[in-house]
């Protein structure tokens, strides 16, 4: 048995050798799989501004006007966005005036409050929200809300509220986990400190924990907002899906994402279509800025 | 007393968000449930669909919805989990570990229909293949990828630091550290992402609208990658809004029915497998 390893170490028998050369190239796949991970999100930006940028080759659409105008007559040459930027944000503002204050709440109560039977409910089933399909919640959107606020305001009821109605129950378990993670997640010491000191749990809520939890529960709130801004199915179901600006809550409108959509048969390569592309540059160029944002909100988190 | 009093009030408060957002989850699910129950028979679930006439089916969608999942998830889960393992395990910090993680965040941000768009640019009009499953599924794929890197990422982390350190004691090299050790005891964790990536891709329809288009093969099960594939999510979108049929609104709710009940037997079938893999890997 000795001498059989001793030749064994003078000369490394072809088994070795394949395990080492296997385990080199395991390592070259892993940096190539990051590589091409890493690559995809400039290819997705170079592909749709170029295509998006096409359309400033035509004399009548100018960057200005897609951008500061708000007719949008493709007909008559006049390419003006400014309607569906301003309705994309007013909708994900709307939402999130819906859902912020609910979800925190919900945090505080799932994180601290509430009893474990209830606790042990709730947990799944925020989960089981997250993964309906969006087209489920503007299906409910559709055949609820629009009648419903139809026949409170005498209009056809497609518009801004039932849309960001939608969104709001869409990202309300988003902002509801992470927030109620971060609530979690906080040093028992900050709590006990705080009721030490005479404090209610009230108080200590308000003055303690929600402060402290501040930066993880502003992320879940930027989570819900990209998601919000970037929905287009769910939208575009009940928001009417006219390229105007919004006379009013329940008036039709449109905003990026449903214009998108709905322009979307146009011939590939003409100017409207290029128009699209160029929204959808908008919208990502927004969401990317959403994750910029994160990245330095939990870089103060970390201090 | 005043404090007292105040918080007496708040904690009821909280109570009440607490039953608001139970009640609104609840009221959401028997609401979908309620409304497309009723309209599922056994020859909706496989019965082929109808453009003009009342009666059709969406058996070739529900086809459709599993065989671009499983084709996306074919393409995405090598790169995810490699992309996964090296930051775990490789990456040391310098400039390429830092673009890598951003870059993978940001691709966690891009709007579905913004992949829907670039599914479109690269695969329908540059390669010219038209509205394929091929087309969609590798379209969903880029979808999945930055949570199957996240996830793996996790998971692989949580793994104590003293079963890298024993298994490089006993001679082995990094890859069969990874195969024999890491991979098989993170492996609940990965197949928790995995279930958390598969719901998400049966659901899409933003994304597939634009690749794999609206329309099904004429033969079901069609398991050409060239085909259209019409999806169960797409179909609910197009029969609201731009489908003819007269009974769009039963499509609909029947469909919206059968993507939930689609979700909710997909956690729990593949979340069970998983729990009894994490309490086997816990009970060694």
């Amino acid at each position: 048995m000795a001498i059989k390893a001793a030749e064994q170490n003078s000369s490394p028998p072809s088994y070795t050798r394949a395990v080492k050369r296997n385990d080199r190239l395991m390592h070259w796949l892993f940096v190539g799989s990051a590589a091409f991970v890493a690559l995809i999100i400039f290819s997705i930006i170079l592909f749709v501004g170029n295509q998006g940028i096409k359309m400033f080759g035509d004399p009548e659409a100018g960057i200005a006007e897609f951008f500061f105008t708000t007719d949008w007559t493709p007909g008559e040459g006049k390419y003006g966005a400014l309607a569906f930027i301003l309705g994309s944000f007013l909708v994900t503002g709307l939402a999130l005036v819906i859902a912020v204050p609910l979800a925190v709440g919900g945090a505080v109560f799932m994180a601290k409050i509430a009893p474990n039977w209830m606790r042990e409910i709730m947990r799944p089933a925020t989960d089981l929200f997250v993964g309906i399909p969006s087209v489920v919640y503007g299906l409910v959107g559709l055949t609820v809300f629009v009648p419903f606020f139809g026949g409170i305001f005498g209009t056809a009821g497609f518009g801004l509220l039932p849309a960001a109605l939608i969104l709001a129950i869409m990202i309300l378990p988003t902002i509801l986990s992470v927030s109620e993670d971060a609530l979690r997640t906080l040093p028992v010491a900050l709590e006990e400190a705080s009721y030490a000191l005479g404090a209610t749990r009230w108080q200590t809520i308000r003055k303690v924990l929600l402060p402290a939890a501040s930066p993880g529960i502003l992320t879940g709130v930027i989570l819900g907002m990209g998601r919000a801004i970037g929905e287009a199915m769910a939208v575009q179901m009940v928001i009417g899906n006219a390229p105007i600006l919004p006379k009013g809550l329940t008036e039709p409108t449109s905003v990026l994402t449903t214009q998108i959509v709905k322009e979307m048969a146009s011939p590939f390569g003409s100017t409207t279509n290029n128009a699209l592309f160029m929204m959808s540059l908008v919208l990502l160029l927004v969401s990317l800025s959403l994750i910029l944002i994160i990245r330095v909100v939990a870089r103060r988190r970390a201090v | 007393m005043n404090s007292k009093l105040t918080n007496n009030i708040a904690n009821l408060v909280f109570w009440m968000f607490g039953f608001t957002i139970l009640g609104i989850l609840i009221w959401f699910l028997w609401h979908i449930l309620a409304a497309g129950l009723p309209h599922l028979s056994w020859d909706f679930i496989t019965g082929k669909p109808q453009e003009i006439i009342a009666g059709g089916g969406v058996g070739p969608q529900l086809f459709n919805s599993f065989y671009i999942l499983f084709l996306s998830l074919l393409f995405s889960i090598p790169f995810g989990i490699g992309a996964g393992i090296w930051l775990s395990e490789y990456a040391k910090k310098n400039w390429f570990t830092d673009l890598v993680r951003l870059s993978t965040e940001m691709l966690s941000s891009v709007p579905s229909i913004v992949f829907g768009l670039f599914g479109m640019l690269v695969f329908v009009t540059t390669f010219g293949l038209g509205f394929t499953i091929l087309g969609g599924a590798l379209t969903l794929a880029l979808l999945n990828l930055p949570v199957l890197v996240r996830v793996t990422e996790e998971t692989l982390r949580a793994v104590p630091d003293s079963y890298r350190e024993a298994s490089a004691a006993l001679g082995a090299t990094k890859w069969q550290t990874i195969r024999k050790v890491l991979i098989p005891t993170a492996l609940p964790g990965l197949v928790t992402g995995i279930t958390l990536v598969a719901g998400r891709a049966l659901g899409e329809s933003a994304i597939l609208i634009f690749t794999a288009g609206v329309t099904v093969s004429r033969f079901a099960p069609d398991f050409n990658v060239f085909a259209s594939g019409e999806t169960l999510a797409v179909r609910l979108w197009y029969v609201r809004s731009e489908g003819l049929v007269p009974d769009a609104m039963e499509i609909a709710e029947g469909t919206a029915a059968l993507l939930v009940i689609v979700v909710l037997l997909l956690n729990l079938l593949i979340g069970l497998p998983s729990r009894y893999l994490q309490r086997k890997a816990a009970g060694k």
